[in-house]
């Protein structure tokens, strides 16, 4: 049973950006593939009992993207951001903007790094800048309640199927 | 509660009051907005347990309990779930790439 690369998060009170690290067991260009490629981001962002539709994404320096979570009563979260710099195949950088706030303008600065570990493995980071305090704390979860719920469903699912090893 | 402080004006709110008791009248200067929606976004503050309003006099001012805030600090917990799930079905993808890449390599 190999073990589980564990997720990194640093949150500091009082500093509007949150760090997550994460290392894969595959090298550096499948990861970054894994996050640049429309069909392959489709398969995992985002909770399972939302259908996802990615609308547009275009992961170059100068594009933007826009996708959309409709949940099963019809209703739609979107989100959208455009792409500032993408390096390929070490490094993206893009804004992030959750529709369903009740005030427009509240944006992230997302940069990812992909960066090769030996044995061919890859480490992830992942800074995302929020404008203040407040929006890091508040937003987060307006953004992700719905979803939190439905991962830990999703993950004892695919414990039961075995698909997690 | 995250709906009270998804709400920028409510997260200002709390942030004019976390440092020092104000009475109504001094908190609905600070903003544009009428003194009616700002009582009401105290209102929804109030009962979300954020602000209680202690009367002085005549004059009733709000306070800020931050303790439930603890809550929220759980959202770390919830994104590194989110988070998770997300890395859970990166490796699946990843897997098969790996397993497509071996395939072609044999191939060649």
């Amino acid at each position: 049973m190999a073990t589980k690369n564990q997720t990194k998060i640093t949150a500091e009170p009082g500093k509007q950006e949150v760090i997550i690290t994460r290392e894969f067991d595959a090298p550096r260009e499948l990861v970054f593939k894994a996050f640049t490629d429309p069909k392959l981001v489709a398969q995992w962002l985002g909770p399972r009992e939302l259908k996802i539709r990615i609308e547009k994404f275009e992961p170059r320096s100068g594009g933007s993207y826009r996708y959309i979570h409709t949940d099963p009563g019809g209703n739609e979260y979107g989100f959208h951001g455009v792409v500032h710099d993408v390096t390929a195949p070490e490094r993206v950088i893009q804004t992030f903007e959750f529709e369903g706030l009740p005030e427009k303008g509240h944006v992230v600065l997302d940069t990812a790094k992909f960066e090769v570990l030996p044995g061919d493995r890859t480490r992830l980071t992942v800074q995302s800048v929020f404008q203040s305090v407040a929006d890091r704390d508040g937003m987060v979860m307006a953004g992700m309640e719905r979803g939190v719920v439905d991962s830990h469903n999703r993950l004892d699912e695919l414990f039961e199927q075995g698909l997690i090893k | 509660m995250f709906q009270a402080i998804a709400d920028p004006t409510r997260r200002e709110i709390i942030n004019l009051v976390a440092y020092q008791s104000l009475n109504l009248n001094s908190i609905a200067e600070k903003f544009d907005v009428s003194r009616p929606a700002i009582s009401q976004h105290i209102k929804i503050l109030r009962e979300c347990g954020l602000i209680i309003i202690k009367k002085q006099g005549r004059e009733r001012y709000c306070e800020a309990k931050l303790q439930p805030l603890n809550e929220v600090s759980d959202w770390v917990e919830k994104y590194r779930a989110v988070w998770e799930h997300r890395f859970d079905r990166i490796d699946g993808i990843l897997d098969q790439l790996k397993a497509k890449r071996k395939k072609q390599g044999r191939k060649k």
